[in-house]
């Protein structure tokens, strides 16, 4: 499967360097609407059509996939770190502390997820920019979602800190923070480095629906969500395939984020 | 020869005004929803309502088409005692679907049901003119007076939504005068109505009504499963579509698709203009001034909103009144042209002015805003969108947020924490009686600026004295007078941006003759009793 590694390494590539050079490749703004020309099919001057209010559905694909695959990672980092921070904390201090976070942990994986999104996203002001919409929506799915990781990684770190070469690091002096942070973390980065990986498709997943509900990232910004959300009606999307691109290359990047883990990278 | 001569030519006529329509058969079609209640007085949903306008006898009918009040049960009306008092004369010789007589006792039977406030009818409010008992008088021959009250105006066209219950009947509600009963219910599944045996009304020639024997209304939320299922005919219409379900029918079978014209709901945006809202009191001034509202209004392509949005199947609304309410719309108004020229020049006379393409206000504060629609609704959505970028076309910066419709109403109603608010107002009532609750400035649905104790506004206080003033009156002419002027203040001072209104669209299988799809609900099944299956499908049936 080492081919299927490269590949899949190499199309997420291709699809960033796209996206980052949106500016250049874009034949229009992703918000100009060409209003005589709504539901294009695709001609030279747009690639992929038009959608309903007339915009470039090539540049809205290319600024969307940009939107989500910058910010996705962004947001799962977030989580990562915060896993890291809880649950690390946790297996390694032990005792009634572990049972107080993992307590906590398990309340927040009870918590109606979706709910919680919508009712965070009610509460946000509302004066703000489309840019600083997804900022806030990718920074609250990275807030919200290192549960599930930190309980891992939880389980991981009271493995490791009852392990052989941490007893040998306490017995040479060493403890507290230092340990946490010299020993400790650097054997946790396999498992926080496969649970960053598990996580961008999970978010990119998120924000779609999200999107879906009307709730992703405000107009005019495009995103994967904001692009699926054409695909809601299918027997009027039947006659216009091309509207399936953005589709096809969500399926494309999704799976391809999986597969860039190796085998055994990936969390039991 | 003579004889079979004039039978051919009878035919011919009778057939030509489709007369002579094929009896029999099963009409099916879809419900979006469970009718929450089968008791026509508790009916406040859809699909209670369309069980309540298939199933129930009413004193009098709007029809739909003419927009015209016609007798039913009651051959005659008059409203006098300055509009307190309704007197009706009743068929005689009619029974409910269970063979039970009908008579006044029945009518007087379903006002006090109705006004009963331990039962909180929906359809009794419309009548709740002031506090006080409402009496009802049987009469001889056939008669019955109900006063109430305090005057109501527009008394007679209320009753349209009284489905008569019968006092003696065993089967309570089931008992019906309309041309269909209840036959069965499968929760959650289907209903199938029956055609009532006893149903009075007949056709010229002089066969019973309605032709079709019963309905099968299919409970489906799924548009596209219903789309799906007309298209193989196992449903004989849709009665309401949205413009891109319609262009769909369209393509497949143009026959199909029936585009009534402007209907009576409208798409709308206002400012918040409460005094305490949380935002700041620059902004406040903004959604205040009768410029900047009518700049803004300026600036907005609403033919653009039809064609795009709606797929040309909306038109410019013009005012509070769609056109398609033929006798209340105000004829002098148009709709508010797009003409951003004169929008900055009515902007630059509050003290905006236009700087490298942003507009700034007097204390040079850049003019951006946000508006709040429901999240879900992609017609609002894309209207928004649009929007947007008409308004940045005179150097506005606006921001769209979807919100769930909790978190809107909340923030509409109570917390008052928002700038504008695209929403669509649901019309069913032709009288702008209706509308009171919105108009009125101690109103809790005055959507701008809600529950005032004293109009905050002299155009708002000319409003509520113009409101009272056609609601105190019963010549429809004086009404009209005062409802125009109405009309003409909110197309000024535009509290509400009105946007468009959105086409009547349906869909009805060749299968189903006499259908007329109109633009009042219900747009397909308005003459149920005078629809029929062809010969083929009421055979297979």
């Amino acid at each position: 499967m080492k081919w299927a590694r490269a590949a899949a390494i190499v199309f997420l590539l291709a699809v960033s360097a796209m996206c980052l050079l949106a500016n250049v490749i874009a034949p229009a703004s992703y918000a100009h609407q060409f209003r005589d020309d709504p539901n294009a099919s695709p001609s030279r001057q747009h690639l992929l059509g038009t959608d309903d209010l007339g915009r470039d559905r090539f540049a809205r694909l290319l600024y969307g996939t940009r939107v989500s695959l910058l910010l996705a990672p962004a947001a799962a980092l977030l989580t990562s770190l915060l896993a890291a921070f809880i649950g690390g904390t946790a297996g390694f201090v032990g005792g009634w502390v572990e049972r107080c976070v993992m307590a906590g942990t398990d309340l927040f994986l009870s918590l109606p997820w979706l709910f919680l999104l919508i009712t965070v996203r009610a509460l946000l002001p509302l004066n703000v920019s489309p840019m600083v919409s997804v900022l806030i929506t990718f920074a609250m799915l990275g807030c919200l979602g290192w549960a599930g990781a930190a309980r891992i990684i939880c389980a991981d770190a009271r493995a490791l800190a009852q392990s052989d070469f941490i007893l040998r690091a306490r017995a040479s002096g060493s403890d507290g923070f230092r340990l946490l942070w010299r020993h400790l973390m650097p054997n946790l980065k396999p498992v926080l480095y496969a649970q960053f990986w598990i996580s961008v498709p999970v978010f990119i997943l998120t924000e779609a629906n999200l999107g879906i509900l009307g709730l992703g990232v405000a107009e005019p910004l495009p995103s994967w969500g904001s692009l699926l959300r054409e695909l809601e009606s299918f027997s009027t999307t039947s006659a216009q395939v091309w509207q399936l691109v953005p589709l096809i290359l969500f399926i494309f990047v999704v799976s391809s984020f999986h597969l860039v883990l190796t085998k055994e990278e990936l969390p039991v | 020869m003579k004889k079979f001569l004039a039978f051919s030519i009878l035919s011919i006529a009778l057939g030509s005004n489709g007369l002579l329509a094929q009896t029999g058969g099963e009409l099916h079609f879809c419900l979006r929803s469970e009718p929450k209640t089968l008791n026509p007085l508790m009916a406040a949903d859809d699909a209670s309502e369309t069980i309540r306008y298939l199933t129930g006898g009413v004193l009098v009918r709007v029809n739909r088409l003419t927009q015209d009040l016609e007798p039913e049960l009651a051959t005659s009306w008059k409203v006098t005692n300055g509009g307190k008092t309704i007197t009706f004369q009743l068929r005689d010789g009619l029974r409910f679907s269970d063979g039970t007589p009908f008579s006044a006792d029945d009518v007087a039977y379903t006002m006090q049901q109705l006004m009963d406030p331990a039962l909180h009818s929906p359809t009794g409010d419309a009548f709740r003119s002031s506090d006080g008992k409402v009496e009802t008088q049987v009469l001889p021959k056939d008669r019955i007076r109900i006063t109430f009250p305090a005057p109501i105006a527009g008394l007679d066209r209320l009753f349209d939504q009284v489905a008569i219950m019968s006092a003696k009947s065993p089967q309570k509600e089931i008992a019906v005068l309309g041309p269909y009963y209840v036959g069965e219910n499968k929760a959650g599944s289907y209903l199938i109505l029956k055609r009532n045996p006893n149903y009075w009304e007949k056709d010229p020639a002089g066969r019973p009504l309605p032709y079709i024997e019963s309905v099968r209304l299919d409970i489906q939320q799924n548009r596209d499963i219903e789309m799906l299922r007309l298209t193989r005919g196992e449903i004989h219409f849709i009665n309401s579509l949205d413009a891109e379900y319609f262009d769909k029918v369209v393509a497949q079978d143009p026959s199909m698709a029936h585009d009534a014209g402007a209907s009576l709901d409208s798409e709308e945006m206002w400012f918040n203009q409460v005094a305490s809202a949380p935002l700041p009191s620059y902004k406040k001034a903004w959604f205040t001034s009768t410029n900047f509202r009518r700049a803004i209004s300026e600036s907005i392509n609403r033919e653009d909103i039809a064609r795009i949005v709606f797929r040309g199947h909306a038109r410019p609304a013009v005012g509070p009144v769609s056109p398609a309410n033929k006798f209340w719309f105000n004829a002098k108004l148009q709709a508010h042209p797009f003409d951003q020229k004169s929008a900055l020049q009515m902007l630059a006379q509050d003290g905006f002015r236009l700087q490298d393409n942003v507009l700034r206000d007097h204390d040079g504060h850049a003019v951006e805003f946000s508006v709040i629609t429901n999240s879900g609704n992609k017609y609002r959505e894309r209207m928004a969108t649009m929007i947007q970028q008409d308004l940045s076309g005179i150097g506005i910066k606006l921001n769209v947020v979807t919100l769930d419709f909790p978190s809107l109403i909340e923030r509409i109603t109570q917390t008052f924490d928002y700038e504008a608010c695209l929403l669509g107002l649901v019309n069913d009532e032709l009288d702008p009686n209706a509308q009171m609750t919105v108009w009125l400035s101690s109103a809790d649905s005055h959507q701008w600026n809600p529950s005032q104790k004293t109009p905050a506004t002299t155009w708002e206080a000319e409003i509520d004295k113009l409101m009272r003033a056609q609601a105190s009156t019963l010549d429809p002419k004086k009404r009209k007078e005062d409802f125009d002027k109405v009309q003409e203040i909110a197309w000024q001072q535009e509290p509400f941006i009105y946007l468009v209104n959105k086409n009547a669209l349906s869909a009805v299988s060749p299968a189903v003759h006499n259908a007329h799809p109109v633009v009042l609900r219900p747009q397909v099944y308005w003459n149920i009793d005078q629809l029929s299956l062809t010969s083929e499908v009421a055979r297979n049936r």
